[in-house]
């Protein structure tokens, strides 16, 4: 066979899950001795197409071509045998089995029908010193540091399979030290001749171990470039999906207004968590959206999770009107007036089985104490005036509520906060999976929560949203807030200026 | 091995050896191979039972049937040599049949309809029991040339101790199941499985065949259990063994086995079925303290080793997370 043909070659992958397109027509050509990064947002289909070449899932569409001979890998194990070795973000290893032993689970060397524990020891230091690892491989992996089960990931996935290997967020728990063994391990078996395909959304990670670059936005291939030479400013506009000198006219000058003097009643100052968020100063005044922009994982929903006492903070305080208060759990949050949509609004949002009636309840039953219950008919009521002034269609109160449509769950959601009065709302990701209407009247609602004078923090990774709804936009890097941008500097331009920027130059 | 995972087990080695230590002490005459050996026989059908529970609770599952599948295994056997003047041995083969379909049937259950083994194996217990009274709701007693004949094999050791063949049959099966689950395939699978059923698939664990594996090995054992029982009492009766399934969980636990799975060794439930053995031998010897204190201490007992392997497993991640902790500031530095 030639060396002209790939090593990995997609051609047109489409899969729909419920008739609606995860993937469409995206093109993926891995070379041998490659590293090649897998870049998008969140649901911009990376792990779908992951999944695909893993035998996870079966392609709709398309035509996948391992050195040349067409490929359609049904299980895991069938990508395994073909080549095709996957190592996920959670470690897939086990921490109660030793090292040997999860090296060689399934597969063991058997003498006399009995699994051979001397080959095993000698098979897995062999394996692990290719990789400069001198280590215990008879104590438990558990007793290891996440970044040597990574690479004994790695040793498993390379001595499975040996062509192909994918690393899905790789680096996510790891330090600068134990990124750098990764990578050195990488580069290794890159110059062996493997084809690595790395996730990341560290992009000075992408920058320095990997060759080129695939971008995917919403399920379509943006393209593929060389990295070298090619500016971050550009890779980051591939994958927010903006062109680049685009002004921002539609943003509304009468917004630098805007909570502008006077002490703000909810602060938090130097407020953080290690290994989650740095330390952050953040105040917001009644009537005020304060945009939280920022790549996926560089700290947005870690802010709100910390904001809303999900988390714990380990430095700074929080003080709302001048005192200082603990938000040490969602309760004491919601006792001080705060609210919070979260992202994943299936599982951590609504409750699926209950009424659209009882999930609106939810929060204000929830601040009441279950002492004091609210009668079905007092929800019912609740539920019909927001059904009626948010238009929550259809207008059932009675109706669980995951048979109603994403922006209509939002819009419940949204009413059970808003039943109890707060002063601060958190929405993250608002119109995540929502339909072109429904993603008007959310930020319609939000502009009109705001003028009642309701403060907002609104995080999203869709940048327009931003600059039409908030005042001021915190620009997050690498789990720090970077810069502040506000009245008529909150640009799409600016914002991506802001995430490309070195985090050096504006971070405290 | 000197691995963390066996610390409970050497806790329980202690316990047991403590115990026995001060046990001697105070009644010097319980430090004689009869009362080993009595020990041994007298606990024989629990022990059996007891490796069977050791395998499902190391895969993170529970077997509740075993008391009812050996209730019905002694009426089984006890109708089919008595009332059907079969061979004793064709009645053993029958009953190791049906008690392993039924638990492989408990195992296809849990795999392919995704209910929780405690749910399965719940109705598990109350249908076997319902079987053995439909067989028979009086004791039957056995009596057959070749019962007499077992119940007289025995192995005399120094010292005047006779093991018994039940006795001998337990430590088989012991000696068995450790080899299994420290030696084979299926034994990797099953601690695999207990460590992450999600995991252990991606590395290409056979879930549902293990699945099935353990909760047949267990209907097996406790078929075993059901004879060596049966042998044990020269009688089948549908009312014995109620609750025994929870001994032989004890066992497991005291023995060291996490609950959640993953973690322990067959070796330690034996430890386990010693102590719990010492402490009614221990009341025997006393002759004045009830048989409820066997349960009392048991209790004690459950409470402080579940204590122990918890303050182990947050140890160890809290060791981890100093090391994970350090290394973010060597990171920072």
């Amino acid at each position: 066979m030639s060396s002209q043909i790939p090593l990995l070659e997609a051609r047109n992958i489409g899969k729909s899950f419920l008739g609606i397109a995860a993937l469409d027509g995206v093109d993926f050509t891995l070379e041998r001795g490659e590293i090649h990064a897998l870049l998008g947002e969140n649901g911009a289909g990376k792990s779908t197409l992951i999944k695909i070449l893993t035998g996870v899932y079966r392609r709709d569409r398309g035509s996948i071509q391992l050195e040349g001979t067409e490929i359609l890998p049904e299980t895991v194990a069938d990508a395994q045998a073909l080549g095709i070795g996957t190592v996920y973000q959670e470690v897939n290893l086990l921490e109660n089995l030793t090292v040997a032993e999860n090296l060689y689970l399934g597969r063991q060397p058997r003498r006399f029908g009995l699994l051979d524990r001397k080959a095993m020891t000698a098979g897995a230091r062999a394996l692990l010193a290719r990789y400069g690892l001198d280590i215990d491989v008879n104590a438990l992996l558990s007793s290891y540091s996440v970044a040597i089960r990574q690479i004994v990931a790695i040793a498993r996935a390379v001595d499975l399979s040996g062509k192909v290997l994918i690393l899905d967020e790789p680096t996510a728990s790891l330090d600068g030290q134990e990124v750098e063994m990764l990578f050195q391990v990488l580069r290794q078996l890159k110059a062996e001749g493997l084809g690595i395909v790395i996730i990341t959304h560290f992009l000075a990670q992408v920058y320095a171990v990997a060759d080129r670059a695939t971008v995917l936005r919403n399920g379509r291939l943006v393209g593929t470039r060389a990295l070298s030479g090619l500016p971050r400013m550009e890779l980051i506009s591939m994958m927010l999906g903006r062109e680049l000198l685009e002004i921002e006219s539609e943003h509304a000058s009468d917004r630098a207004s805007a909570g502008a003097a006077g002490e703000a009643p909810i602060r938090f100052e130097n407020y953080g968590r290690r290994g989650s968020i740095a330390p952050f100063d953040l105040s917001i005044q009644p009537g005020e959206v304060v945009g939280i922009a920022g790549l996926l994982g560089s700290g947005r929903t870690e802010t709100a999770f910390l904001m809303f006492g999900i988390d714990r903070p380990d430095s700074g305080e929080a003080k709302i009107d001048g005192r200082a208060v603990a938000l040490n759990s969602p309760q004491a949050a919601i006792a001080n007036g705060f609210g919070f949509c979260p992202e994943e609004r299936k599982t951590d949002g609504i409750i699926g089985e209950f009424s659209v009636a009882q999930n609106i309840a939810l929060a204000l039953q929830a601040r009441d104490g279950w002492a004091r219950p609210i009668s079905a008919k007092a929800q019912r009521a609740l539920a019909q005036e927001f059904i009626r002034s948010l238009d929550i269609r259809p207008p059932d109160p009675d109706r669980p509520i995951k048979f109603l449509s994403g922006g209509n769950q939002q819009k419940a959601i949204l009413a059970r906060w808003l039943v109890t009065g707060p002063r601060l709302l958190i929405l993250d990701e608002p119109t995540r999976g929502i339909d072109i209407g429904a993603h008007a009247e959310i930020l319609k609602m939000i502009e009109k929560l705001c003028a009642d004078g309701m403060a907002l923090v609104v995080i999203s990774s869709e940048l327009e949203e931003l600059t039409a709804v908030a005042h001021r936009v915190i620009v997050l890097s690498d789990r720090a807030h970077v810069a502040e941008l506000k009245g008529a500097e909150v640009t799409a331009d600016n914002i991506m200026r802001a995430i490309a920027a070195p985090a050096t130059t504006e971070a405290a | 091995m000197k691995n963390a995972r066996n610390l409970p087990f050497l806790a329980t080695l202690i316990v047991f050896l403590i115990a026995y230590a001060l046990c001697t002490l105070q009644f010097p005459n319980m430090l004689s191979t009869r009362v080993v050996a009595n020990l041994l026989s007298d606990n024989a059908f629990l022990g059996i039972a007891a490796v069977g529970m050791t395998f499902v609770i190391l895969s993170g599952g529970i077997d509740l049937s075993v008391g009812s599948v050996i209730a019905f295994t002694s009426v089984f056997v006890a109708v089919l040599v008595g009332s059907f003047d079969l061979h004793p041995m064709t009645a053993f083969t029958l009953s190791l049949v049906l008690s392993t379909l039924f638990g492989a049937g408990m195992g296809l259950m849990i795999r392919y309809l995704a209910i929780p083994p405690f749910v399965v194996t719940l109705a598990g217990m109350f249908l076997a029991r319902g079987a053995a009274y439909l067989v028979s709701t009086q004791s039957v007693p056995i009596t057959h040339p070749f019962f007499e004949t077992i119940q007289t094999v025995s192995v005399r050791l120094p010292g005047g101790g006779r093991l018994t063949a039940m006795a001998m049959l337990m430590l088989l099966v012991f000696a068995i199941g450790a080899l299994v689950a420290s030696r084979t395939r299926f034994g990797a699978n099953v601690y695999a499985l207990g460590g992450n059923e999600q995991s252990a698939a991606l590395m290409g664990v056979p879930v549902g065949r293990t699945i099935i594996g353990i909760y047949a090995l267990s209907g097996f054992l406790s078929g075993l259990s059901g004879i060596a029982y049966t042998i044990y009492t020269s009688s089948g009766y549908s009312l014995a063994t109620v609750g025994i399934e929870l001994d032989a969980i004890a066992a497991v636990v005291i023995g060291g086995t996490l609950l959640t799975g993953g973690t322990g060794l067959v070796a330690g439930t034996l430890v386990g079925i010693l102590i719990q053995g010492l402490i009614q031998t221990y009341i025997v010897f006393d002759g004045t303290l009830s048989s409820w204190w066997t349960k009392i201490v048991i209790g004690i007992l459950l409470f402080a080793f579940i204590a122990l392997q918890r303050a182990i497993i947050w140890y160890s991640n809290r060791r981890l997370a100093d090391g994970a902790a350090r290394g973010e500031l060597r990171g920072a530095a």
